[in-house]
């Protein structure tokens, strides 16, 4: 493992090289580590790049590290991995994404994660991507989230990118049965030219099926974002978006926010808004004896924490 | 010492608002300003915190010129001030605010116990919360007043504490304001319509019609101000209906 991918790795993961459970760290396409635990077996896919990580049934209490590094430019890294996540287990699943690049050339990482979860299994899946280093290569991360829910599931997706990508098109798709529930909540800062894009579809299909995304989003200088979000409710069931973001400067966020209904007990809820911070919270900080750039940091820090 | 010398602010559309006003208040003293709604009692309050910029006039700090110094100098200087009609901020626990509130000095969880009692909120039930819409508005107005008592500093003004705060929680509101001003030695100004805070008072003045009408020590005005029909009298008149 190098120097840059265990600076990234600090800063996108709690991962101590001494860890005793199942990981695998990627670096510039390659692997820089792995272990596989007892109940939580790490294998190359023999098809095409990337992994298969098997979570065998009643698994509970354990952590599975995956993150992957790009550490120099000229790195255009696809990887597949797949999570089969067997009954009744209850896991936490950190991945996450760094990519630097000083060299002036690009670097991108494009990390397509399915994860199959079994009946009544639980997964909190924690995700949190970084761009850093100097020069004019442009740092790219375009995650793919596809998740399938069985029966009585959960999974629980906490997933952010504060700082540094220039570009970011996120995919998350999620279909869940019978009583299988998705918790999202997201976070993401666009400054300077950055541009990103977070695209929801969630297809609820099961009886007392529910979705839960809220997206909270800050875009400064001239970057760009685009959300979308399509809910759909195919049986009884709820589901709730929400998208709120803060603009300042000459940024432009644009939300696309749908609903559809198939069902006439399918109950859906979708909230945006999109404004520049109060100039109200800025006085009330600096009542508090902050400048007005200080203020306008803790509500940034605050609003994406 | 806080001392403003013939404070005038009209509004953009001209409507003169504060006409004049003479205000000293000595250290250590708690002073209710009340008078009639629009009468011009927030604006004043806002012009001492730096918020508004008077027209013409001059407002002292312990002898310093303050006028030309604006809401984060005055507030380092010591001024603290709590709304009217407190601002929410979404993803802001009510830990941080109070904690940004205190500023370098780190609070304990038992300070911040504290804190939170004075205004009665239980802490283990609040510090965790969002100081968003989740809260209700009796909820954000104690947790308003709460900010201003974790900053400490010498001189506190409350724009009408009491608004929205049921009858339990102002009893512990009335003993906090006490204790600030008896065991802590600060300068409170305190804008109200309430009868029970107006007789805490080291000095009550009447502010309508952009003036000064008249101020003097809590038992010699209690009278003036409850007889004159004013908003300290009709809440009287609610309050003796809620007791009985
Ligand atoms: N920014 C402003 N623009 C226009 N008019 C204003 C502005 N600020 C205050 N005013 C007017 O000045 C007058 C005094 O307002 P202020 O809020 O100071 O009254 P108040 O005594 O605090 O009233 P209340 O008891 O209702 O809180 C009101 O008529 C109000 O409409
Ligand atoms: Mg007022």
């Amino acid at each position: 493992m190098n120097d840059i991918t265990k600076m990234l790795l600090g800063q996108i993961t709690d991962f101590k090289p001494d860890f005793k459970g199942a990981y695998n760290i990627r670096e510039d396409g390659g692997c820089a580590g792995r272990q596989s635990s007892e109940n939580i077996k790490i294998e190359n896919k023999t098809d095409k790049p990337g992994i298969d990580i098997r979570i065998a049934a009643g698994t509970v209490g354990e952590t599975v590290y995956i993150p992957a590094c790009v550490t120099h430019g000229d790195v255009n890294d696809l990887v597949y991995n797949d999570f089969f996540v067997g009954k009744d287990a209850d896991v936490v699943i950190v991945a996450g994404c760094g990519v630097h690049t000083s060299d002036g050339h690009d670097a991108r990482h494009n990390g397509i994660h399915r994860f199959f979860l079994e009946e009544g299994s639980r997964v909190k899946y924690l995700e949190k991507h970084i761009g850093t280093g100097m020069g004019s290569g442009g740092r790219s991360i375009d995650p793919v989230t596809e998740v399938f829910l069985g029966k009585n599931s959960v999974l629980e997706m906490d997933t952010e990118q504060i700082g540094g990508v220039d570009r970011s098109v996120r995919n998350t798709s999620a279909v869940c049965e019978e009583g299988a529930r998705l918790l999202v909540r997201e976070r993401l800062l666009t400054a300077k030219d950055q541009f990103a894009e977070t695209n929801f579809k969630v297809e609820l299909n099961g009886l007392d099926s529910a979705a839960d995304i809220v997206s909270r989003a800050v875009a400064r200088d001239t970057s760009k974002q685009v959300y979308t979000s399509d809910i759909v409710g195919n049986a009884p069931c709820s589901g709730h978006s929400e998208c709120d973001a803060i603009i300042a400067d000459k940024a432009s966020v644009n939300a696309a926010p749908r609903l559809i209904a198939n069902h006439g007990d399918a109950a859906l809820i979708h909230e945006a808004a999109i404004g520049k911070i109060a100039g109200e919270q800025i006085l009330k900080l600096r009542t508090l004896g902050m400048t007005e750039e200080e203020a306008e940091a803790k509500i940034i820090e605050g609003f994406l924490s | 010492m806080i001392k403003l010398e013939n404070i005038s602010w009209s509004t953009p559309e001209g409507n003169r608002v504060l006409d004049g006003v003479n205000l000293t208040i000595p250290d250590g003293k708690l002073v209710v300003i009340t008078g009639p709604n629009g009468g011009g009692k927030t604006t004043l309050a806002k012009i001492i915190a730096g918020i508004v910029t008077p027209d013409s006039g001059k407002i002292y700090l312990d002898g310093e010129d303050i006028t030309d110094l604006d809401v984060t100098e005055r507030a380092r200087r010591g001024v603290s001030f709590a709304f009217q009609q407190p601002v929410r901020f979404k993803g802001v626990t009510v830990r941080q605010l109070l904690q940004w509130s205190a500023g370098d000095r780190k609070l304990s969880d038992a300070q911040l116990c504290d804190i939170l009692g004075n205004v009665g909120l239980c802490a283990s039930e609040y510090l965790g919360r969002e100081v968003s819409s989740a809260l209700s508005g009796g909820e954000i107005k104690r947790i308003e007043i709460a900010s201003v008592i974790a900053r400490g500093t010498k001189l506190s003004i409350f724009d009408e504490p009491e608004a929205g705060i049921d009858l339990w929680s102002f009893a512990n509101l009335i003993k906090a304001f006490r204790r600030i001003h008896e065991e802590l030695g600060g300068t409170l100004i305190i804008i109200s319509h309430q009868e029970r805070i107006l007789r805490i008072a080291d000095e009550i003045v009447l502010l309508s019609d952009g003036k000064l009408g008249a101020s003097g020590p809590a038992n010699e005005m209690m009278e003036r101000v409850l007889s004159s029909g004013s908003a300290a009298y009709a809440c009287r008149k609610q309050e003796v209906a809620f007791n009985e």
